[in-house]
């Protein structure tokens, strides 16, 4: 008959309009952002930040300008440029480490690839800035965070990570007291 | 209630050939007018846009436009690496970026002879039906919302892709931009959690969402009126064309990648590939509807039996790929048709050509051809059941 | 040896043409395997009716075609990949057309929009990003591009204009 198509629907629809009522599970909810905030999941990423063990940004950053990041970042948008000494022999730490995140697509393909750890990607995401040029460009003061907000945000990651590294550490430190 | 609806009160369509059309201006029928819609219009799907000629509110001429978001993504891939290609396939058709990965990968391993792990074969499968379920959750949603029907079935819609969409972003960090395979495999292993979570909904809630949505919309006269003999594509110009995917099975022909081609493991799963008979809109809305119950049936099979392994082949390099001189071609089924890449390595670490064959571009070539005859409110629904994302149309 | 290989596609076109050599093949290294057919450019048309039609190939769906710009070796090609989809073919039969040289009138192949529908677009993406111009091809314009633009930015050596 023509017409029970439609009162089909109008049933499903009035259903659906009690059900989400009664049934927390069949709706979706709106937060009320900014005073509630979305849980993130583990893994969700935004931009990469630095990482720094201890409470020393400069001295703990894990670091040590290697450039993989920057050579493997698909829009470029890492600049790095290698401490040097006075003697202009290269340290293992970076002087400038630019990131801009006008440019990053947030495809967490450095964190990847990073051996040391050193970079990984951050959960914040209140980032607007009032101006789009220089503000989006973050230096190292800027991108440097302490591990404990590492793993205040990524628990899981991070506990792997502390793993590994206290392993490496022990390792080689063992390493040098054999030969003594 | 819908299939005999669909059978017996077709109506009959005339196309009228594009050597019909009048002189510009007659003395009884006054001027044909010229109308551009797009590229900022919201039922075009993104920045598309059609040149329409109109006799009265017949459509009699429609080129396409396209270039709108163009922006070199062949050009821009083949100044980077290989692995560096992988988070811009995400941008290619960004509402199943999963599917995107998958055949660009794949295009990968063939050109570089790399293997894919058993496991990684399973959860590959997993989650490309996951991406097809998205997209069509998606077109479902917009098609009804092209025809007027603001806006409960798209908010249904939506509600459930968002639903999907917290899983994807738990696994792979992203909702839309997963970047989550790798050559020889998948960036992580997925949990025997996650997978009993996607269990549970697809059993539990998404069920209940498709039995809704074929009550609240498969039967419902409305939707019939305004989709049946709208748009009619038949097999012979369908397979001419060039047209792939969930539009060419509408018009009747039988031909699905993953059954044909039997890449990856698809031979071992037990699904159908639903057939159209008229070619018309509301067989190609018949399709995906359809076509997600098939891929429920993949995703949970595959769950079933997903055995433990390697999720990543780990002699597969994906950092500093270099793939001896030589070329490939490798499709696969996407969720819109034939998503196929092909690769050119000239021994270097960045490929020589990098080409994607982009199955929405290609399912626009007889959009003239559909159009004329129809009204213009029409041409929004031939559009909306075509299935276009413009990050893949003009890349 | 199945049906679609390279070597009996290029047996079978040899059977058809029996005074021209209409195809040569050349051969992929890489691990894919997947051998092409160069086709003569005076006698595309006709051999890719002949594939399209013949009962026992039936190469019915052309599903991709793109250029490629071989900078050192001088001349632009244009790529088809062939299935059939009445047999349902699996392995695609690569077809390639060469252009003469690069630059002025050496950049013509025939189109094969008549043979195949599904060309027309892609034709005229490979037009606009590569400059082969297809003769025969019913609506050549710019696709992706606007239609003042002058350069073609898939060719190896295009500079950008902020480059210049």
């Amino acid at each position: 008959m023509l017409g029970t198509g439609i009162i089909k629907g109008l049933y499903i629809t009035a259903k659906n309009f009690v059900g989400t009522y009664f049934n927390p599970d069949e709706r979706l909810t709106t937060l009320q952002y900014p005073e509630e905030a979305a849980c993130i999941p583990e893994n969700y990423r935004n931009f990469p930040f630095l990482i720094y063990d201890g409470s020393d940004p400069v001295e703990g950053l894990r670091c040590v300008a290697c450039k993989m990041c920057e050579n493997e970042c698909p829009p470029r948008c890492i600049s790095i440029v290698a401490e040097r000494d006075e003697k202009g022999k290269i340290l293992k730490r970076p002087r400038v480490f630019e990131l801009d995140i006008s440019v990053c697509m947030g495809c967490g393909i450095c964190a990847e690839v990073c051996p040391f750890d050193s970079i990984k990607m951050d959960h914040h995401f209140e980032i607007a800035t009032a101006e789009r040029f220089d503000s989006l460009r973050l230096n190292l003061p800027q991108l440097a965070k302490s591990n404990e907000y590492f793993r205040k945000t990524h628990p899981i990651d991070a506990l792997a990570v502390d793993t590994k590294r206290a392993e490496k550490a022990n390792k080689a430190a063992s390493k040098t007291q054999s030969p003594a | 209630m819908g299939k005999n609806f669909l059978a017996e009160n077709l109506p009959e369509t005339t196309v009228c050939s594009p050597a019909e059309v009048r002189p510009f201006y007659d003395d009884f029928h006054g001027d044909l007018m010229e109308i551009s819609m797009g590229p900022h219009h919201p039922s075009t799907h993104g920045v598309f846009r059609m040149d329409v000629t109109l006799d009265g509110e017949i459509v009699v001429k429609l080129k396409p436009v396209f270039g709108y978001l163009h922006r070199n993504h062949e050009k821009i891939a083949e100044g980077n690496s290989y692995f560096a290609a992988i988070p811009y396939t995400d941008r290619l058709d960004y509402l199943c970026s999963l599917t995107n990965n998958w055949a660009y990968v794949h295009a990968v391993e063939k050109l570089a002879g790399i293997t894919v792990p058993e496991r990684a074969e399973y959860l590959r499968i997993i989650l490309g039906e996951l991406g097809r379920l998205i997209n069509h959750v998606c077109l479902v949603g917009f098609l009804l919302n092209d025809l007027g029907t603001s806006f409960t079935p798209l908010l249904y819609s939506l509600r459930e892709r968002e639903r999907m969409l917290d899983l994807v972003e738990e696994l792979t960090g992203s909702r839309m931009m997963c970047n989550f395979f790798r050559f020889g495999g998948l960036r992580t292993d997925i949990s025997a959690d996650w997978l009993a979570r996607l269990k549970g909904y697809l059993e539990g809630l998404f069920a209940r969402y498709l039995d809704e949505q074929d009550a609240l919309l498969t039967g419902n006269e409305i939707l019939l009126a305004r989709t049946q003999g709208v748009g009619v594509l038949s097999p012979e110009l369908a397979v001419r064309a060039g047209i792939t995917g969930p539009m060419l099975r509408a018009s009747g022909v039988n031909y699905d990648i993953r059954k044909v081609d039997r890449y990856s493991i698809y031979e071992r799963f037990n699904f159908g590939i639903p057939i159209g008979a008229h070619g018309d809109t509301y067989d190609r809305y018949m399709m995906r509807m359809l076509e997600m119950r098939e891929s429920v049936k993949i995703i949970l099979q595959a769950i079933r039996t997903v055995p433990a392994g390697e999720h990543i082949n780990p002699n597969a390099k994906n950092r500093g790929l270099r793939p001896k001189a030589g070329e490939s071609y490798a499709r696969i089924e996407g969720p819109k048709g034939e998503l196929g890449f092909y690769l050119i390595s000239d021994g270097s670490a960045k490929p020589y050509r990098f080409r994607i064959r982009p199955p929405s571009l290609i399912n626009l070539t007889v959009l003239e051809e559909i159009c004329i005859g129809q009204t213009l409110a029409d041409t929004v629904v031939i559009l909306g059941g075509v299935d276009i994302v413009l990050g893949e149309v003009d890349r | 040896m199945s049906l679609y290989d390279p070597e009996s596609i290029l047996s079978s076109i040899a059977a058809a043409f029996p005074e021209i050599t209409a195809a040569t093949l050349i051969t992929n290294t890489g691990s894919s395997a997947q051998h092409s057919l160069l086709l003569d450019k005076k006698h595309a048309v006709a051999v890719a009716v002949f594939l399209r039609d013949d009962i026992n190939l039936r190469l019915d769906y052309c599903s991709n075609v793109t250029g490629v710009d071989s900078l050192k070796a001088g001349y632009l090609e244009v790529v088809y990949h062939l299935y059939s989809i009445e047999k349902k073919s699996t392995k695609p039969v690569v077809l390639r057309l060469r252009t003469d040289g690069r630059e002025g009138d050496t950049v013509q192949v025939p189109s094969l929009v008549p043979v195949w529908r599904s060309c027309e677009l892609q034709e005229r993406e490979i037009y606009d990003l590569f400059g082969v111009v297809f003769t025969g091809h019913p609506d050549l314009r710019r696709l992706l591009m606007w239609d003042a633009f002058e350069d073609y930015p898939m060719r190896k050596d295009y500079t950008s204009p902020e480059e210049k």
